[in-house]
């Protein structure tokens, strides 16, 4: 007989880290609330210390600059949404091939998977600024590659080997009894998958695949390291046009998180409330 | 001929002969840039490793504090970090923190930052790796029932003896999964220590291929540590979740 | 009662890794019997039905299911299983489906047939399992008395030939053990061969023609229900219905 012991319980930190491996990005309406906090306060303190009279205030140089920092978070959202668009397809793919019945074609997916997964991102990205031509030449049409469209190249790689991981983890999640079930109905293996359990793991790979795409959007700030206009480099630029006020660092900074905040804090708080939806269904 | 010079020998004909151009073989000067690099890197990794595990100990021992303020710091401190991109918080450790410290004057009378890019960029590592590390142990902790702490505090153990004895080590086992997960996120995250120039592994192959021209050749060559590193790490974790395996516990 | 042979099973082993957990296991159901395989856990029951749909495959020996060689490496898994259904100890209905749909979907995907005439089926198969009214429900809006008779009749709207049921009791309340052994019998009153592994010593010897007794992947003790309960010849066949009853 078995007493009733105090049991260390399926492990909750395990289960609830996603699939990809990646950090979930955990977002509350006061982080914006403190950062438009610090560009107010960063800028009454400017004031004060130097007088309003003989430098532009710092709401004055955000109100300046916000169209072209804006333009430059519309260079991220662009670069954020091709790389998703394009590593989700291929990552589809390379999920369905970690789960192959063949065992090359899980050993190869599994490779590329690895591979990718563990490649730091800058790396990735360096690779295809300088590996991709400035030009292709597709029959006889010349196609010019800038810098941006070789980040979402280099982008789409780990989130290609990220998507495959999440895939796997979606349909590892489903319990073996609804594989055995099917197979006993005479279900081929191709039946299995697309109509018993792909149908129940696709919503358990929602939460993982947005909140790697919120990981994605504030990871496009790593082409400003390569050489792309967005945000950040234009931030920088910005600050070098200021004449590199010193008060300044603080507010175009805080101004730039706080755009990522507004675009990353509904989809981190939709992906939390659908986590937790799925958990108390299944 | 020694090895050594076997080998350079080898790939600076191969060089000549294929222009595949591993200057980091045969060519000393590139190869020290190049040790160097892998020397700053493997600090850079081991010391922030290091580091933000101690913070994930401490900090998760501050959330287990009766004191509201300990909780509060260390909570907005993981909210702050673990929510803004690393870069951004590389840049502001680098760019912000560093112009309100004084500068020094060296042997030759020079003036220079009283602290240099390296440290920087280990204390930002440490802190960003460092607030997941803190939320990994939580819910490690959190995952151990009350009535197992309850048993060590009522055969006399203290808070902190409970917390080091027994909450620590029931703990690291359940939440090694995840740590693993964090800490080659980590050493992927040292290559942002480029943005900062310092001349970690990215920086000097960047610096490399640079004079050469030798771009493939030199991210191959990256791409090989980097895998390598990580599996190293990833090994040296199983081996450890192994050798703490107990019958029972956990999986 | 017809006596030709529905399942032969003859000298089965079957291995995990190094662990050989059957050991030679001959038996035969004939057309219209009901098997009760019982035995201490961990001695390979689930394994043996398992193998008899080739849900797990096994190196030596040979069952035949209506001529069938299961073992045969060329085995048309389709048309086994179109002769074999199976209801497992926790239900595994398709949680995304109702339960009407996860009576129909098996012959429509598998079968192809018509969906109207699968519909009239599945509604007449959940109103045989005393599941009227529930038909739109989801798994999850159902007891696990429901949950495994609306498992039930999804086997049974492949029109198989034999049932297999493995434990399907274990996992329910007991208050609801009753209505789906209430199904069970029923089934087998109307003739439908069935191999049962189950804890139910009572349900066994009122429902089954032959009693299997295993352990340690061997048949220990064979015989029908009355003989079997009332003097079991084997001391481990005495020992363990000494703890069980």
């Amino acid at each position: 007989m078995s007493a009733k012991f105090p049991v260390i319980l399926p492990l909750n930190a395990t289960l609830r880290r996603p699939p990809g491996g990646l950090p979930t990005l955990r977002l509350a309406p006061w982080h914006g609330l403190i950062l438009a906090a610090i560009i107010l306060f960063s800028a009454a303190a400017a004031e004060a210390a130097t007088g309003a009279a003989t430098r532009a205030s710092v709401l004055v140089v955000l109100a300046r600059w916000s169209p072209l920092l804006w333009r430059g978070f519309g260079l991220n959202i662009l670069i954020s949404f091709l790389s998703m668009a394009i590593g989700t397809v291929l990552g589809a793919f390379l999920g369905l091939g970690l789960i192959a019945v063949t065992a090359p074609v899980r050993s190869v997916s599994w490779a590329i998977t690895q591979f990718f997964r563990n490649a730091p991102w800058l790396v990735l990205l360096f690779f295809m600024i300088f590996l991709l031509p400035f030009h292709m030449h597709v029959g006889g049409l010349s196609i010019s590659l800038p810098g941006w469209l070789k980040a979402v190249v280099g982008l789409a790689l780990p989130v290609m080997a990220n998507v495959a991981e999440i895939v796997r983890g979606g349909v590892r999640s489903i319990h073996p009894g609804q594989w055995e079930a099917a197979e006993s109905l005479g279900f081929t293996r191709r039946q299995q998958l697309w109509l018993i359990i792909l149908p129940q793991s696709v919503k358990r790979m929602l939460p993982p695949w947005m909140n790697l795409y919120a990981i994605l959007t504030t990871s496009t700030t790593l082409a400003s390291i390569v050489g792309v206009d967005e945000v950040v480099t234009l931030a920088g630029q910005v600050l070098a046009a200021e004449g590199s006020r010193p008060g300044l660092l603080a507010p175009i900074y805080a101004y730039v998180l706080l755009m990522f905040f507004a675009y990353t804090y509904p989809i981190a708080w939709a992906t939390q409330r659908l986590e937790r939806r799925y958990q108390v269904r299944i | 001929m020694t090895l050594g010079h076997a080998i350079s020998a080898w790939f600076s004909h191969l060089n000549n002969t294929t222009g595949v151009n591993f200057t980091i073989f045969y060519d000393p000067y590139d190869r020290h840039r190049f040790l160097n690099g892998l020397w700053v890197t493997l600090t850079l990794s081991g010391v922030t490793i290091v580091g933000s595990v101690l913070v994930g100990i401490v900090g998760a021992w501050g959330q287990l504090s009766r004191l509201g303020w300990i909780r509060g710091i260390v909570a907005a401190y993981v909210e702050l970090f673990r929510n803004t991109p690393p870069l951004v918080q590389m840049y502001f450790f680098y760019f912000g923190l560093s112009a309100l410290l004084p500068e020094i004057r060296n042997s030759i009378g020079l003036e220079r930052p009283l602290i240099n890019g390296f440290t920087w960029a280990c204390l930002s590592l440490i802190c960003f790796a460092g607030s997941f590390n803190v939320e990994i142990f939580r819910s490690g902790i959190e995952a151990i029932p009350t009535a197992t702490t309850e048993a060590a505090e009522s055969l006399g153990f203290t808070r902190l003896q409970t917390y080091i004895h027994v909450v620590l080590p029931l703990a690291l086992r359940i939440c090694l999964p995840a740590l693993t997960n964090n800490l080659v996120n980590l050493v992927k995250t040292t290559t942002l220590a480029y943005a900062i120039a310092v001349p970690e592994l990215l920086y000097v192959s960047n610096q490399i291929w640079s004079d050469n021209d030798n771009v493939p050749e030199m991210m191959f060559v990256l791409f090989v540590i980097y895998i390598a590193l990580v599996g190293i790490l990833v090994f040296i974790m199983h081996t450890w979740e192994r050798a703490l395996r107990r019958p029972g516990l956990g999986t | 009662m017809a006596n030709e042979p529905l399942v032969v099973i003859d000298n089965l082993h079957k291995s995990f890794g190094h662990v050989e957990v059957i050991k030679g296991v001959s038996l035969a159901v004939s057309k219209g019997e009901v098997a009760c395989i019982i035995g201490p856990s961990g001695s390979g029951k689930s394994t043996l039905i398992r193998c008899v749909n080739a849900l797990v495959p096994f190196e030596r020996g040979s069952i035949k299911v209506l001529g069938i060689e299961v073992n045969d490496p060329k085995l048309d898994k389709l048309k086994l299983r179109k002769h074999v259904g199976m209801v497992f100890q926790q239900y595994n209905l398709f949680p995304h489906r109702t339960a009407l749909q996860n009576v129909m979907m098996a012959p429509i995907q598998v079968l192809k047939r018509p969906k109207q005439a699968v519909e009239a089926e599945a509604y007449a198969l959940l109103r045989k399992v005393r599941l009227e009214g529930k038909e739109h429900a989801y798994p999850g809006e159902l007891s696990g008395g429901q949950q495994q008779r609306v498992a039930i009749a999804r086997s049974l709207a492949m029109k198989p030939d034999l049932m297999l049921f493995d434990e399907v009791t274990a996992a329910l309340d007991p208050e609801t053990v009753g209505e789906v052994l209430l199904t069970i019998r029923q089934l087998a009153e109307e003739g439908m061969t069935c191999i049962l592994v189950t804890h139910e010593m009572g349900f066994a010897r009122e429902v089954a023609n032959e009693i299997y007794f295993t352990d340690q992947g061997v048949i220990v003790e064979h015989g029908p229900p009355a003989q079997f309960f009332s003097a079991p010849r084997d001391p481990r066949t005495q020992a363990f219905l000494s703890q069980i009853l």
